[in-house]
Formats: C-alpha cells, structure tokens, sequence
C-alpha cells in the first residue's frame, strides 16, 4: 500500500540545526555577554560565594515561571501568582501560632497553592471567562485575605528547621533552593518538550479550536496548568518564607509582572503557542545576572527595572524592525 | 463559449484582466466583469471559483496583483474600503459585517456619519435618515434600537440599508437571500426591482438557479477563478449554466465504485438542538458513503459538530454497532471512532504552525507514545504512514501545515484522524476552495476507504460532488431532514427542489 | 436614554444605591452631601483613568502603564515647577496632558506599528517610566515645600462647593460621553475592537485607532499626574504604585469587556465609583481598610462572571419553528 514512488523527509533540518539558529541562542549569548561584562566591571563578581548568594534573585520566581510558561504556551495567563505566594505565605504563619510543625507547613502551603489554582482554573475553564481578568479579581483576593488577616502585622517564629528551604546548603556553595529549581527545570523541560501532556500544550496554545477539533481535551488540559502554576507558587512561598523568616502581606509584591517578564524574555510567546523551558532558564539567569552585576555597580534595583523593560520590549521589537527595514 | 452580450448599453462598472494570487492558491485569473445601469448580472460558480474575491477586490479589501477597474470609462483604483465607497460601489457581504454593540443607526452610517456643528455627529439626521433608508427597503425597524437585539433577518435588512446609505451606482449582493425566509426572499426581490429602477448595477451572487433566472438580466461564470462564460440570462438554459459552473461531465470524472455496502455501524435517532436542527434520525453502513447536501445555514455542519460532540444537543441517542454511546467531547467521539474533518479548516482543521507530523499524530498521541512520553521515531512513522497513502505533497515531514497549499492540508486532515482507524469519518465541505488535482485525489482517497469498509458522511453543497459521490442522500432544509434519496433518486434537480423547498420540482 | 434604562450601567447603578443605602442605615453621615463630595472628589483620579483604560480595553488592547506614566509626568511637572516656579498652571496643564500623551503613543506607536502585543508593550514601558522618576531623581522625593503655592493650590480651588479636581473630571466625563457617542474616532473605537474584521471593511484602521486609544490614556494619566502631585503635595518613584490594577478593575467593575468592544463612559464612572466609595466607606462603618483590597477583587471577580452571562451570545438560529408549527 506505500509503495509511493516519493518519499518525504523526515525533517529537512536536524533538531541541532533549529536549536543553534534559535531564540535561545541569542539569549545565551545575550548571558554570556553579561557575564563578561560583569566579570570585568566588578571584582566581587567572580566569587563564588556572591554568585551563589545571586542565585536568590531569579531561583523562587523562575519556579513559578516554568509553570507559567506552560500556561502562557497554551494562551493563558495567571497575574495572581504573587498573591498566591502571600496567601500561602499567610496560611504558614498563621499555623505556625498553632504550633504546627515544618511538615505540616510545607504541606499547608503546597495545598493552599494548589486550592488557589483551583479556583483560577474553574473560572477560566469551569465558567468560560478570560483568564487575565479573572486572574486580575484573584490578585486582589488572595493578597485581600492576606490583608485581612495580617493588616499591617507580621508572622514570625517559623521553626528552625523550616529555615532549610530558603537558607539552606545541599553542599559547598550549592543552595537547597538552587537544587530545587534545577530539578523543577528538569521536570518542567520533561513535561513541555517530551510528553503528550506538552504536546497538547502547543497544540491548544497554536489553535485551541482545532485542537478541540482533534480530541483534545482543552478544558482539562488548561485547568491542570493553572493547579500547576499554583503548586509552584505554593512551592516559591515556602521557599521565600523560609529565606525571610517573616511573612507580610505585601510579601512578593510585583513578582507576577517580573515573572512574565522572564517567561516573555525566555522567548515565551505572550499571545501562546510557541515557546521553550531551556529559555526560561536561560533568561532567568540573564535577569539574575543583570540585577547581581548591576547591584554590585551599586546601581539601584529600580534602574535595572529599567533595563529589564527595555530588554523586554527590545528583544521582541527588533527582530520586527528589522524583517520590517528589510523589505 | 456562449454568445456574448448583445446589449447596446456600455457597463457601469467593468473589471478586466484581474489576477490576484495568495500563498499556494491562484484565487483570481485573468477574471472579467461587467455590471450595467439599471441591470442585475448573476455571478455563479461554485465555492471556492473565486467570487468572494472578486467582491473583495471591488470592495478595496484585496488589491488585485493585475488587472483593471473601469467606471463609466474610467479607470479607478480602490486602495481602501472608503475608496470603493466613495465611487459608489457598495456590497452587502456575505457574512453580516456589523457591530452588535452599536445602535441600528450607527452600524448603517459607520464611517460616513453625517456631521453637525463642531464635527461632532449629528444624531437627529443620522437617526431620520436612517429610518428614511429603513422605511425605503419595508424595514420596520427602530434606528435607535441596538444591533444585537435584533434578529438575523433585520440584520440583513439592516446590513441592506448600510450599503444604501452611501450613494451607490453599484451593489453587490454576496448571496442575501441565505439567512432570509420566503417571504422575506420576496421582499429582497421587490428591493432590488426598486433598484433598477433608480439605474443602479447589481451584482448578484447566489446559489439558488431559480433566484438566478428570476431576477438576473445577464450572467457571468466563474471556474477554479477563471472566467467561463457570460451573457444574456434569457440566451442561457440552467443545464448550460450548470455545465459551465462545473466545466465537465458529472458522472465521469468520479472514481468508480462498486458499492459494497454492510452492515448498520452508526445510528441517529431524534437527534435535537434548541436552536439549529431538530428531530434528525439516520443510519450509516460499512462501505457507504452518505451524501448530506443542503443549502447553505441548513444546519448540516451544526448537526455535524454536535454528532462530534462539540456541542451539546438537547436530546437525541446514538448507536455504534448497535451500542449507545454518549458523545459530551470530540475526545469522547474520537473514542467511539467517530471523526470529523471540518469546514473551516484553518481554524478547526490544521493547527498551521505546528509541524505535517505533529498534526497528524495529534489525536493519536496515546498509541505512538509509552507511558505518556513522545516517541518521535513512531509518530514518523505513522505520520509517513498515512500522508503518503493521500499522497501528501511538502518539502518534509517536519514543515508547518501553514505553509501547505488547501489540498495538501486537507489531505493533513484526513490522515490525522486516518491514523486513529476510526469507524465513520464524517467530511464537511471536503473539497471546499481546494485545487482540481487535490479534489481528484481527495474523492479517489474516499472511494478506496469506503471500499475498505469505512463508513463515510460527506456534507457537501457542490450539487456534482454528492451526484458523484454519494450512495444515499440526506437532504436537509432548516434544520431538518427534508428527504432521503437512494441512489436511483439523486440527480441535480430533486436535491435542489428539495433543498430549497420547491414542491413542484419534484416530480 | 432607553438603551440606558435597560443597561448594564444601570445595574451598576442599583448596585451603587443599595451599597449606599446600606452604608447609610447605619452611618447617615457617610451620605451627607459634604461627605459625598469629598468622596468623588477622592475618586476623581481614579474616575479620569478608568475613562482612558476603558478606550484601550474597547479596542481589545490593555494600558498597564497608566500609573506609571502618572508617577513620571507628576514628577516631571514637579521639577518642572521647581525649575520655572512662576509658569502658570494653564501651561503646567497643558505640558502635563502632552507628555503623558507623548508617553501614551510610544506605547500605541509599537502595538499598532510592530504589533507587540498590548500587555508585553506596557508591562515594560510601565517600568522603564518608573524607571526614569529614578534616573531623573536619583530616588529622592520631592515635597511640598519644594512646590510653589500655585502648583499646590489648584486641584484644591473650590468653585462652587467643588474641588477643581471633581470639577475637571466631570468635565472629562462629558468631553469623552460626547467623543464616544458622537464622533467618529469614538464609534471607531466601538467597531475597532468589537468586530475587527468588520471594522476593516468598513475602512477603519485597526491598529491607528489603537494608536489614538493609548494617546488618550496616556494624556489622561499625564493630566491625573499633575492633579495627583499637586493634590498630595509629594512627588516620588512609587507614587500610584500598583494602582494600574486598580483602574482595570474599575472598567470591569463598570462593564467594559475585557475582549473589546463593549464599554461606556458612564460604566466606568460608576466602576470608578463603587470602588471609590467602598474605599472610604470602610474606615466610616469600622471595617479595617485591610478589607478593601479583597472586596474589590471579589467585586471584578463577581462582574467579570456577570459581564460574562449577559453577553453569552446565542447560538445561531436555524431552526424556524412558527414555520413548521402549522
């Protein structure tokens, strides 16, 4: 029955081939360059130590930024993910008065992370309504509980061992925090670039319609993205209670936006679709490293906002000037 | 070629040469028409010969790559849409390209307003002009009144006085008689007799061979974009007319079959929606392929798409080899062997930038993978697989499906949900806007699998198509069945009397 | 007026009433016209953003440099007013609504001329503006004895019994009522978002009305700048901070769809308005001001999902029963 007389390649062009010519090489370039850079303007920079302590700048929000990925991939968005870090930072606090102890407490903050997505995916999928707004009114609510509860107040007292999480070392200079976010990486890289999971992800990101058309099944896909962005955020408030050992209200405040920032810069296609993990880790890293260098210029975190903001709007606008000047 | 125009008038509007070429598909070729003062000229083809582009093209929506506009002798171009308007040409679309959040009024001045003190709009004269407009085409409708709160067929009307409202010499109709009822068709008819009156060009564009030759003065015919044939409407027979449309003799260019028809595989009963069909009940069997045909808006693609589980009928029970089964979701549906190649294939069809490959083994995902991880090695295979029985012509496996000509996606289509080995595959509009040499293949392909003993529905509004194809067909008017026809029965003149309702037609 | 009567407006506007009839069984005074006044005169800023958010989100695009662009126009009229303290406040209006617009049409020139989505466009210029107030100020404040007594003293003028602050943004509600309902650029905006395609066959240039969309929100978040500094008699970095999200949520709270197309002035006055009052309501009926910030998320929640309902659109209708009942 195949006996065709034509055959098709498989591919024109190697996997290898695509990757060298893609947006994630350009961005480790864009790292490399920083990297020198850095090295050359500080001499603080290459210490091992300072790198390491770097590391906190980019590792609790790019756990996030995986899961949002994800979702962004498959045309969603969810700008409540700082609130759920409040609301779960909250729920530890607040069960920390009870006496709970650190089991208790990671498993309270995984599940009020989890509950949290929960509810953003059964507005979105459940009642049909579009994510940014519903996620806009959930931003307000969990952070409002968290206001509620606390005012202008703050919990402290987290047990000692629950200190690990944030502050702790796996070994020499190598944080817990910095493992746990090479193997969420790791797990989250297996999931878009490898399972059927992923490819569903694409599929619906490109053209929800035709791939409800194909069997897909949309809804659930896009509700367990939503869990799964709430899980991580659960996991990041666990992670950023444990390294502040206090909680506020006003705890990750703004992450959202540079959270979508980084997924945005790690050539994540804001309107869906297209998009990778290695350059979310890519430019999680570049973020990291322009506020470490920058810091150590003693420039203030408000101008490497602003450079941030330029990079954002650049990266995507000058590809477009330029296919634009070209014809 | 038939005998041109014998008319001593010069055209209102003429377009000569017109080419106009998109990415894969040649819409226009070398195309001409001619509109006159005072003169309703019919534009037949089937879907996908290339009227809704020329439309575009004298709307200012397209510019043609070649070709001339001529008005009155003069040449014109329509860089925009205000251009057209400006020179007085106007087009009731065929899609209602209105504004639900505006009121009546608006939706018909959009753009061209009438203006009062400071520039700002001036309401009270957009408001009697518009019920002046309104109350000239027997519309009984409130200008102030807002669009969504209106029914289709005010819309129509509505979208009719907006192409009015500007003062046109010449009008294009995109089939306007599809969403309306009888009497309202009647309506139309006496509208466009006032038109003539006041000297305007109609364009006319339309399905229907009654409406044609009841309201046409003269005809044009288009052909895979090309034109075949023009003249005067009374010079001209519906048969002739038909030929043209179709360019060859129906029987012959379809595959041959030998109908090995088996046993009962899927069966509708009662099938009901609250709005678009009702009371739909059929069989389908091994080997058969079950023509559905209909006018355009009959409910067919609706009553398809609830089958596939993508809406929910309000009742209604169906059997897979005598099993009921409950459809909630395409997946469901493509679990019961159950698929449907869409219409609307940019949109529900292909996913345009993923790869040839990942399309196709989308829905198949669960039998190439192990433990729910890609193996990219098997989804070739039942990629190559599949494409290659279509014949599937691209560069490799791994190009976009966008970058693929209409036949070549569809043919993506068909070897997606091939590759699930379903039961029944159901083709809407399987050859809609596809080259001549895909549409061969595509039939040909059907053939083969029927003859493979898969259970095939094909909607379809191409009249040769079902002839061709079909071993039964449903006919479905207003979202009902109004007929079924054996194999004996299907000619071109019993499914249009049924399709549109005409009693002494047939027979 | 009869659209009106039978709109989401007027929901809103029940809503509104009965928070205020509640408010008042208990606290008589929160209704006190003295009282009222001082409320809209403290939602005046909110109302002026909320009128230029709501043309962006109609045209399906989103501004959330708003805020932003209110921090660095109210800090750039503050140095401005330090600089050259004897310029009249007739040009200090003016420079204030032509930089914020300036602002506004960087952000509309790369949406409509490189078509970067809307929300990626203004999530970086939001913090490449907050970012300036830095590079200009190195950090530091400026206060109010830095301001001359003219710069200070207008918002707070009263004619009338009315602060000049309320009185400019009753005057923009009507400027814009008149510009949505009555000009073309205003219907242009309905049809630019509400049917895109339609639009353009109705010759209507989607992306240049998106263009004008954030010029207007820009000039009105510059023009709010200068009122907002003024009337608080302090410049700095995080002036109005995360108060973007607070417009966005005013707009949908007064039924402007986030999918584009459906919106009105009035809605976002009264969006503006329920917000405003839940804000000040709080502190008078003794509920922690803590609860303000979950209340309005549970409000744009609640008319998100409302919003929703009433513009479910039917499914097409085939189906002719009169005809087949006989």
């Amino acid at each position: 029955m195949t006996t065709t007389s034509r055959m098709i390649p498989d591919r024109l062009q190697t996997p290898l081939e695509r990757k060298l010519k893609s947006w994630e090489s350009l961005l480790m370039l864009v790292a490399i360059g920083i990297f020198i850079i850095n090295s050359f303007a500080s001499p603080y920079f290459l210490n091992v130590w300072n790198l390491s302590d770097a590391t906190f700048n980019f590792t609790e929000k790019a756990m996030i930024a995986f899961a949002m990925a994800l979702l962004i991939i498959s045309g969603e968005i969810d700008l409540s993910v700082a609130a759920i870090i409040a609301l779960a930072s909250t729920a530890m606090g607040a069960a920390v008065q009870l006496g709970v102890s650190t089991e208790g407490l990671v498993l309270i903050g995984l599940l009020v992370g989890l509950a949290c997505g929960a509810f953003n995916g059964f507005l979105v999928t459940g009642l049909g309504l579009p994510s940014i707004v519903v996620t806009i009114g959930t931003m307000s609510l969990f952070r409002g509980i968290s206001f509620i509860i606390l005012g202008d107040q703050a919990y402290r007292g987290y047990p000692s061992d629950f200190a690990f999480f944030g502050q702790g070392y796996v070994w020499w200079v190598i944080t817990f925090e910095f493992v746990l976010f090479a193997i969420i990486a790791v797990i989250y890289a297996i999931i878009l670039h490898m399972t059927n999971f992923g490819r569903a992800v694409y599929a619906i990101g490109n053209n929800a319609t035709a791939a409800l058309f194909s069997g897909i099944r949309v809804g659930r896909v896009k509700f367990i993205l939503f869990l799964l962005t709430g899980l991580m955020s659960g996991v990041a408030a666990i992670c950023l209670t444990s390294r502040l050992g206090s909680t506020r209200p006003s705890i990750a405040v703004g992450w959202e936006l540079e959270i979508v920032t980084m997924v945005v810069l790690g050539g994540v296609s804001i309107l869906g679709g297209s998009g990778s993990i290695p350059g979310v880790v890519i430019a999680a890293f570049v973020m990291g490293l322009v506020t470490f260098g920058l810091g150590l210029l003693n420039v203030p975190g408000i101008v490497m906002s602003i450079v941030i903001g330029a990079l954002l709007i650049s990266v995507i606008a000058l590809p477009r000037l330029w296919s634009m000047w070209r014809t | 070629m038939s005998t041109l125009t014998a008319s001593d008038i010069d055209p209102l509007l003429s377009l000569s040469g017109v080419t106009k070429s998109f990415p894969g598909v040649r819409a226009l070729s070398d195309v001409s028409l001619n509109l006159y003062p005072g003169k309703v000229t019919a534009l037949v083809g089937e879907n996908g010969a290339g009227k809704s582009t020329v439309v575009k093209v004298l709307t200012g929506i397209y510019q043609p790559d070649e070709g001339e506009i001529e008005i009155e002798g003069q040449q014109v171009r329509f860089p925009t849409p205000q251009s057209a308007e400006s020179a007085g040409v106007t087009a009731i679309h065929q899609e209602t390209v209105l504004f639900d959040e505006l009121s009546v009024a608006e939706n018909i001045f959009l753009g061209h307003a009438p203006k009062g003190k400071f520039g700002l709009i001036d309401k009270s004269v957009m408001t009697s002009r518009a019920s002046e407009i309104l109350s000239g085409i027997g519309a009984n409708i409130e200008p102030s009144a807002t669009l969504k709160d209106l029914g289709t067929a005010n819309k129509h009307l509505v979208a009719i006085a907006r192409a009015l409202s500007i003062d046109a010499r010449a009008v294009i109709m995109d089939e306007p008689t599809a969403a309306l009822s009888q009497k309202e068709i009647e309506e139309l008819y006496d509208l466009v007799e006032g038109l003539k009156a006041q000297g305007k060009a109609i364009l006319f564009i339309s399905h229907k061979f009654d409406e044609i030759f009841r309201i046409a003065d003269f005809y044009t015919v288009y052909r895979d974009g090309q034109m075949v044939g023009e003249g005067a409407i009374t010079d001209v027979s519906e048969p002739e007319l038909v030929k043209m449309m179709v360019g060859r003799d129906v029987n012959q260019i379809y595959p041959e079959r030998d109908h090995n028809i088996g046993t009962d595989i899927l069966e509708v009963e009662g099938y009901e929606h609250p709005t678009e069909f009702a009371d739909i009940g059929f069989n389908l069997r091994q080997g058969e392929i079950l023509g559905f045909y209909g006018l355009v808006g009959a409910g067919r693609s609706e009553f398809m798409q609830a089958l596939f589980g993508i809406t929910r009928p309000s009742g209604g029970t169906v059997k897979i080899d005598g099993a009921p089964v409950t459809i909630r979701s395409p997946a469901d549906a493509v679990e019961c062997g159950i698929v449907y190649v869409p219409e609307d294939r940019g949109r529900q069809g292909t996913i345009g930038a993923l790869p040839i490959f990942q399309n196709v083994t989308l829905p198949s995902l669960a039998r190439t993978s192990r433990h729910g991880f890609i193996n990219l090695a098997n989804e070739f295979k039942l990629a190559r697989e599949y494409t290659e029985r279509l014949d599937l012509r691209a560069a490799s496996l791994d190009t976009d499906v966008g970058n693929l000509s209409g036949g070549n996606q569809q043919k993506v289509v068909i070897a997606k949900w091939l590759a699930t080995r379903p039961k029944v595959i159901i083709l809407d509009e399987p050859t809609k806007g596809i080259d001549i040499g895909s549409k061969a293949a595509v039939h040909e392909f059907m053939a083969e699998l029927a003859a493979q003993g898969l259970a095939i529905i094909m909607v379809s509004s191409e009249i040769p198509e079902i002839v061709g194809m079909s071993d039964r067909v449903i006919v479905m008017r207003e979202g009902r069945i109004a007929t079924e026809l054996n194999r004996a029965e299907i000619t071109p003149e019993t499914l249009v009397s049924h399709a549109a309702g005409i009693r002494e037609a047939a027979q | 007026m009869k659209r009106f009567l039978a709109s989401r407006e007027l929901l809103l506007l029940i809503a509104i009433g009965l928070l205020l009839g509640v408010i008042s069984s208990r606290f008589p005074a929160f209704i006190a016209p003295s009282n009222l006044v001082a409320v809209f005169n403290d939602t005046s800023p909110l109302i002026l953003l909320a009128i230029g958010q709501m043309i962006v989100i109609l045209t399906k695009c989103i501004d959330l440099s708003v805020a932003a662009n209110l921090a660095l126009t109210g800090m750039v009229v503050s140095l401005i007013n330090i600089a050259v303290p004897g310029l009249p406040i007739v040009v200090m209006l003016f420079i204030a609504v032509a930089f914020g617009a300036v602002l506004g049409m960087f952000n509309g020139l790369l949406v409509w001329k490189l078509a970067i989505p809307p929300i990626v466009v203004t999530l970086g210029t939001m913090t490449i503006f907050r970012g300036t107030i830095f590079l200009l100020t190195e950090g530091k404040w400026v206060n109010s004895h830095e301001m001359s007594d003219t710069f200070k003293a207008f918002p707070r003028t009263e004619i009338l019994g009315l602060p000049v602050l309320s009185w400019i943004a009753i005057a923009v509600v009507i400027l814009f009522t008149i510009v949505m309902t009555r000009t073309t650029l205003g219907r242009a905006f309905y049809a630019a978002g509400g049917n895109p395609h339609a639009a353009t066959y109705a010759g209507i240039n989607v992306g240049r009305t998106q263009f004008w969309a954030f010029t207007i929100s820009g000039a009105l978040a510059g023009l709010t700048g200068y009122l907002w500094v003024s009337r608080f008699a302090v410049a700095y970095v995080d002036v109005a901070g995360g108060f973007e999200l607070t417009v966005v949520a005013a707009c949908v709270i007064g039924g402007v769809s986030i999918m584009g197309g459906i919106g009105s002035v009035p809605g976002a006055l009264l969006g503006a308005l329920f917000l405003g009052i839940i804000a000040n309501a709080l502190p008078v009926v003794n509920i922690s001001p803590f609860w303000q910030m979950a209340i309005s998320g549970g409000a744009i929640i609640i008319a998100v999902v409302l919003n929703a309902q009433a513009n479910r659109t039917p499914g097409r209708i085939i189906l002719k029963r009169a005809e087949h009942a006989t």
